[in-house]
């Protein structure tokens, strides 16, 4: 059995939640909905805590699907990069089905709440997919297969307020431009190699600057991902559908959705064209970071100003991508460490604050700021969570922010650009104005009379509480953190000099 | 008796347990405020501990963990952290017998949060006072910031709450926006930020760059409270008096000098800053923010803000010790940490005590208070000779060896800044003294003041501590030598 | 650009303008059923430039004919690839076509200005009124 499992381990990361889905439709109740789905992704995540062992004492796993042999076959690659990733998915997945119940109950209408579970199992499916397969139009299947469930998440939101309908289709339009641009770019790259594996397409395209039916793959590819990353001008779709998907679908999405496309980009940027690509290291230079810099200010100052706390840290969310992609943009071992482990960090603390915003509005039905007034006193617990959650988010020494912003600053001194370092800084302190705004009203505000003292109820604080303690946890222990994400940003610039 | 190595380590886990025992206790509040009186005591014995055990050479380094690879979490013991982790610590204990009577005496909310907050910021200015490396103070000094920011918002109100946001917004700005800058800049050129003898700069850094590295240290050590970035001060004065006393006049303000101190020494090195005069534009600065905030200091009425700009320019005074780059401004500068701390508490817990008497905090309606709180006026005034710089009074010594560092570096404009700071310092404080003890009282005593028809002194809880500080005072002018002697082994 | 390079590639520019006239309804049409019509041939284009890589020059159905060695057959990959990229657009289409249903129940209308003004009224009040 245990061989079974460790042999066909990257299959069954997929596969578990993948079967598991449909298995609800056969008995609609929501009990066993949920029980079930918390079953299958803890049994997931356990999968995933085994795959990062495996690849700490290998430098990757490769499986091929069906036993078929890449190039041909279907191949799961496994490195540090998607281990971590995949670790991401899985265990925010878990937490998130554990913390789910109480609060589907009350945002969603009761028929489809056996649905909701289906679709986050079939959405973590789709994620661990795009992560694990080592075969490019494999993602896109993958991706699909995760935004479609997404689109139907975000929509689950429309018993609470209309405006998630719109704001899914929004994001089914975009959603589909972008896979359908990254299904273009994929076939203009089928069309020059012949080959879709992509450590086959690495090496197949290498040396190939100068054909433009790369360089317009390249940037098919590069827009496709960009707008399910949402980098900056292209985010448009993310602040709505966050804000108005009910609250557990949010914190799934912010800590896991937009990860695995960063994760997704980097693999083709460094991976597959590889950073000797001439074409891509002037697109780095002069579109990326550009766009990296005004995706840390814009959206954060945008935040600043809203009154939805749950839009509020949409933004931030969009402001933190531009951090990953200024990582990506400096394309050094050093600057890709910082992104990974962003991206690891980015998702505990989203999560925990998104987990607390969830508590908030199962409480007070609201997630308006003036509505927060005195949180401090009613739920102190929750307030607490998101008071070090918002800590973590701008950065403060000893929780995981600080060391995500540290790496970022230390990589842009080694890339001799001190400057950015400055507007790194810079940009955190917005995060200040905004978190803060929401800690004030919570704790320094009097409690509106007739409000009684109502914590959430343990089922929703204890995961809350363990992605607060986990924040706090890798933002001291950096060990494990630090050396995966190291190791990733190698696996990811492997085949660079 | 527990060895000096385990009270090193058992002064951090002190306060933390302290914290946790007051949050627990907060239902009760003669227990609660029991256990922050005997934390408050067991802590400074630790420290006392810990200072003997290290004038044996008993105490070695402690690492905790690396956060960073290989950059440690780590402490180690040198003079100026000694004496300034015994100074806080021992001035808790006095502040927290006057927290008491003030809080009580003036019937604030949420006094658990009060007392859990101030024994995490006690708890952290003694981790920056052992820290063994520029990361480590780094990170507690972020932590200072957030700890102290609740007791500066205590009283909730609009005031308060706008108070505190120009208090925490330009402390961690400036922390994030420049120190976390300089430090790692420091960390890239040097590959090291453990605090030695002769800095870690020296001959790494190329030496135009090394002014604007200093100001990103400078500007970025808020707390000493440079000018322009000077504001947070006054404003963390909506704060109840015993924080202004303690952390707005000992712990924060001092946590700020000291890592100037720490970084003038440690990380840029005595020699290095004087064979290349980076810190000039520093002294010039620093004596622009002694004169100019003593003036303003002069046009404020209310006594806290008055004290507050007078602390800003108590500050400078260090910075500008700091600045003249020679083992004698050092310990120039460090001596007046002390001294500066034994009187200004003084002053703030007298400040404390009037209102918590009379309800006033106006200089102009406190005419002949003196006369029915003759040992709070006195107590201020023995403080108030102190910071001017008379004996017999530990202000002389420190001012004096400010003096003869300028004098030695041929600064004359730097002599002559302060005595005239001097002179202004008589200015803004005597007055204060002279109105409450020779002008008569108004008409009808003060009419806000009375609850049974009678003036009367402060609680006995806040009177005892502000004298007992004020005879401080006195002893350092006689104890001065030793602790110079102890100061000055930082830099050999 | 001669004219024998544009009669050449006219599968390509069948592929071109079918890709621009979907990506433009999408962007230019109010009415969100039509955005779903023209997201299809949008997708449509991509199922043609795929099938059109497949084709070889003189290649038959890859259809294996036993005992034929010089046999060139097509290449069969894409159209597989198709098969399944032609699922997920029929699926995308579904679930957008049923947030459409929803929109109309609750919205009372399906046009893109009527949704936006419907928003901002219910957030702004009447002062919400392009």
């Amino acid at each position: 059995m245990l061989d079974f499992v460790t042999e066909h381990l990257p299959a069954l990361q997929v596969v578990v939640p993948l079967i598991a889905a449909p298995v609800i439709l056969l008995y609609q109740k929501e009990a066993f909905a949920w029980g079930w789905a918390l079953l299958t992704t803890w049994t997931t995540f356990a999968l995933s805590g085994l795959l990062v062992h495996e690849v700490f004492s290998q430098e990757f796993i490769s499986y091929d699907l069906g036993g078929w042999a890449p190039p041909l076959g279907i191949e799961y690659r496994v490195d540090a990069a998607n281990a971590l990733v995949i670790a991401i998915v899985a265990g925010i997945a878990a937490l998130v089905t554990t913390y789910a119940r109480k609060s589907i109950q009350a945002e969603v209408q009761g028929r489809n709440q056996p649905f909701f579970y289906v679709l986050l199992l079939l959405c973590v499916s789709g994620l661990i997919g795009v992560a694990i397969t080592g075969d490019a139009f494999n993602l896109f299947v993958f991706l699909e297969i995760s935004s479609l469930s997404t689109y139907t998440m975000v929509a689950l939101g429309g018993r609470r307020d209309r405006r998630a309908y719109t704001a899914a289709i929004r994001y089914l339009i975009t959603g589909t431009i972008g896979a359908t641009f990254y299904v273009i770019g994929v076939g203009l790259l089928y069309m020059v190699t012949g080959t879709l594996n992509m450590a086959d397409l690495a090496v197949s395209i290498a040396g190939m600057d100068n054909n433009t039916t790369v360089q317009a793959a390249f940037a098919f590819i590069v827009i496709g991902l960009g707008l399910k990353v949402a980098i900056f001008p292209l985010h448009l779709w993310l602040p709505n559908a966050y804000t108005y998907a009910p609250s557990v679908v949010t914190i799934f999405l912010a800590a896991t959705s937009t990860k695995v496309a960063v994760y997704a980009l980097m693999r083709f940027l460094f991976t597959v064209f590889g950073i000797r690509f001439d074409f891509e290291l002037d697109s780095l230079a002069f579109l990326f970071l550009p766009l990296a810099i005004m995706g840390m200010f814009i959206p954060s100052i945008v935040a600043a100003f809203q009154v939805d706390v749950k839009r509020l840290l949409a933004y931030s969310s969009v402001a933190q991508i531009g951090y990953m992609l200024l990582g990506i943009s400096l394309a050094t071992s050093a600057s890709l460490t910082a992104t990974s482990i962003h991206l690891f960090n980015h998702a505990l603390m989203k999560a925990a604050l998104f987990m607390a915003l969830g508590a908030v509005m199962l409480r007070l039905k609201s997630t308006i700021i003036d509505d927060l007034a005195g949180i401090g006193k009613t739920m102190p617990w929750t307030t607490a969570g998101f008071a070090l959650g918002g800590l973590s988010l701008i950065g403060v020494p000893l929780t995981v922010g600080f060391v995500s912003k540290w790496l970022l600053i230390q990589a842009s001194f080694a890339s001799q650009q001190p400057w950015l370092a400055g507007l790194i800084v810079v940009s955190s302190l917005i995060a200040v104005v905004y978190v803060w705004r929401v800690v004030e009203v919570a704790y320094f505000s009097p409690v509106p009379e007739g409000r009684v003292r109502q914590e959430a109820p343990l089922s929703m604080l204890i995961p809350m509480w363990v992605l607060v303690a986990a924040n706090i946890y890798f933002g001291i222990d950096t060990d494990i953190t630090i050396r995966l994400a190291s190791l990733a940003a190698e696996a990811l610039l492997g085949g660079a000099p | 008796m527990i060895d000096a190595q385990t009270a090193f380590l058992a002064a951090f886990i002190i306060p933390a347990i302290g914290a946790v025992l007051i949050a627990l206790t907060g239902k009760s509040p003669n227990l609660r405020e029991t256990v922050t009186l005997i934390t408050a005591i067991i802590l400074f014995a630790d420290i006392l501990i810990v200072f003997h055990g290290y004038l044996a050479g008993d105490v070695s380094e402690i690492i905790v963990l690396e956060i960073i690879p290989s950059i440690p979490i780590a402490f180690e013991i040198e003079p100026l952290g000694m004496i300034f982790a015994t100074l806080a610590s021992g001035l808790w204990i006095l502040n927290s017998i006057y927290s008491i009577g003030y809080m009580r005496g003036n019937n604030e909310e949420n006094q658990t949060r009060f007392y859990v907050c101030f024994a995490i910021a006690i708890g952290s200015t003694v981790a920056i006072a052992f820290a063994a490396n520029m990361f480590t103070l780094f990170v507690f000094y972020e932590v200072l910031t957030l700890s102290t920011y609740p007791l500066v918002a205590h009283k909730e109100t609009e005031e308060a709450r706008r108070g505190a946001r120009v208090y925490f917004g330009i402390l961690i700005s400036t922390s994030i926006g420049f120190l976390l800058v300089a430090v790692v800049w420091t960390w890239i050129v040097s590959g090291t930020l453990d605090f030695e003898l002769r800095g870690i700069l020296s001959g790494k850094i190329d030496e135009p760059l090394l002014p604007l590295l200093l100001a990103l240290y400078m500007f970025g050590i808020g707390k000493a409270a440079l000018m322009p970035f000077h504001r947070w001060l006054p404003n963390a004065m909506v704060a109840p008096t015993p924080v202004s006393a303690l952390l707005h006049a000992v712990a924060v303000v001092k946590a700020g000098v000291f890592t100037v101190l720490k970084v003038t020494v440690y990380i840029f090195g005595v020699d290095f800053l004087s064979t290349t005069g980076a810190s000039q534009w520093l002294m010039w600065l620093a004596a622009f923010t002694i004169l100019a905030s003593s003036l303003i200091a002069m046009t404020k009425d209310n006594l806290k803000a008055r004290l507050a700009y007078s602390t800003i320019s108590q500050l400078s005074y260090i910075t500008l010790g700091a600045a003249l780059a020679t083992s004698m401004g050092i310990i120039g500068g460090a001596l007046h940490i002390v001294m500066h701390a034994f009187g200004k508490i003084t002053l703030f817990m007298c400040a404390g005590a009037i209102y918590v008497a009379h309800h006033k905090t106006e200089i102009s309606d406190m005419k002949g208070l003196g006369r029915v709180m003759p040992w709070t006026f006195g107590a201020f005034l023995v403080g108030a000779l102190s910071i001017i710089g008379l004996p017999p009074l530990g202000g002389a010594w420190s001012k004096f060896a400010l003096m003869i560092a300028a004098a030695d570096t041929g600064q004359l404009v730097m002599m002559g800044v302060l005595m005239v700071s001097s002179v202004l310092n008589v200015a803004y404080l005597l007055p204060i003294v002279f109105r409450g003890f020779f002008q008569p009282l108004p008409e009808g005593g003060g009419a806000t003041s009375l609850n049974d028809g009678k003036l009367h002194e402060a609680p006995l809880f806040c009177i005892i501590p502000p004298v007992l500080t004020a005879f401080g005072c006195l002893l350092l002018f006689i104890y001065a030598d030793p602790i110079r002697i102890f100061i000055a082994l930082m830099l050999e | 650009m001669s004219a024998e390079f544009i009669i050449g590639h006219y599968n390509y520019w069948i592929i071109v303008i079918l890709m621009m006239a979907g990506l433009y309804v999408v962007l230019a049409r109010g009415n969100l059923v039509k955005k779903l019509v023209g997201l299809n041939v949008f997708q449509t284009s991509v199922f043609l430039l795929y099938i059109t890589i497949g084709k070889v020059h003189g290649g038959t159905a890859p259809i294996e004919i036993k005992g034929a060695y010089d046999v060139v057959y097509s290449n069969p990959l894409p159209h597989v690839l198709i098969l399944t990229a032609i699922v997920v657009g029929v699926s995308t289409l579904a679930v957008g076509l049923a947030l459409v249903v929803r929109v109309r129940e609750t919205y009372g209308t399906i046009e893109e200005d009527e949704l936006v003004e419907a928003d901002l009224v219910a957030e702004f009040g009447e002062a919400g009124k392009t």
